[in-house]
């Protein structure tokens, strides 16, 4: 009697570890910067039209302007700012990591160490603004 | 059992002539983010950590960086650059999360209604500011404007 009969083939003792299915986000490195890049990049847009509106109050009055100036330098709003400036630095940064991911064949190739670098300069960034700023805005 | 489609699969065939929006779309993202990054760098670093920061913004303060057509013009193609760079980049995020049709369209239609206009309000405010306004009281003016 043969060995391993036609048929009976035995399954792995472990089946082999999958990748995630049914997606097509795949995680780690190259999906987390995307989906930050993302999420950054519409924060931003909404803070940009907002801005533009309470800038163009400077045509309406110096008292209007300055009135809602005035909510922007509150600690709660002090707060939102630190966020603001880290979802634009990450965005400027990370799309810097882009560029280079598509136009050099090297950068492609190590795009997880650059999504760190691009890491590690926004925390050196983020360390050279939030403390500067959050005195500004706690100190009346 | 439906089918999710290969994330570069395009909903219609690319034009075979002319200019090829898309690849230009593509380029300018590139070309327009590197200088937003220098200018929004510059804008930021100027507003909120030379002196007093947040806490020195107010009419006069805007009023003194306006006086200076260096600022009108930072200000001015920062708006464009990044008004551009952001209303396309929601365009993609549309097209990757709805199907052609109505809604679509519609939110396409917002966007740039929504970059159109803030882009001319924006422009004009810049150009047509005046620093000093009649009847405004001479504290809430930057210095330089004449004692009534």
């Amino acid at each position: 009697m043969p060995e391993n009969p036609a048929g009976t083939l035995t399954a792995p003792a472990k089946p082999a570890k999958q990748k995630p299915g049914g997606t097509l986000y795949r995680g780690r490195e190259g999906m987390w910067s995307w989906v930050l890049h993302r999420i950054t990049g519409v924060a931003i847009f909404f803070f940009l039209l907002v801005h533009i509106l309470d800038t163009a109050l400077v045509r309406v009055s110096p008292e209007a302007y300055n009135a809602v100036i005035g909510t922007y330098q509150t600690p709660i709003m002090g707060l939102g700012e630190v966020a603001l400036v880290g979802a634009i630095v990450f965005h400027a940064f990370n799309g810097l990591r882009i560029i280079l991911v598509d136009l050099w064949a090297w950068a492609t190739r190590h795009q997880k160490l650059l999504f760190y670098i691009v890491i590690a300069l926004w925390v050196v960034t983020m360390l050279g603004f939030a403390p500067r700023h959050l005195m500004n805005v706690f100190s009346h | 059992m439906s089918v999710i489609e290969a994330p570069r699969s395009q909903a219609r065939p690319a034009r075979k002539r002319g200019v090829n929006l898309e690849k230009w779309g593509w380029i300018y993202m590139r070309a327009s983010g590197v200088v937003l990054l220098v200018l929004i760098f510059g804008h930021l670093f100027v507003n909120l950590l030379v002196g007093e920061g947040v806490k020195a913004i107010d009419f006069g303060f805007v009023g003194g960086k306006w006086a200076d057509p260096f600022w009108q013009w930072w200000d001015v193609l920062m708006l464009w650059l990044a008004l551009i760079h952001g209303a396309n980049g929601m365009r993609t995020i549309v097209n990757d999360y709805t199907n052609p049709g109505t809604t679509q369209k519609l939110l396409k239609g917002s966007l740039l209604v929504a970059a159109v206009v803030l882009i001319v309000l924006g422009t004009l405010v810049v150009f047509t500011f005046d620093p000093c306004p009649a009847g405004s009281p001479a504290d809430l003016l930057p210095s330089f404007c004449p004692a009534v």
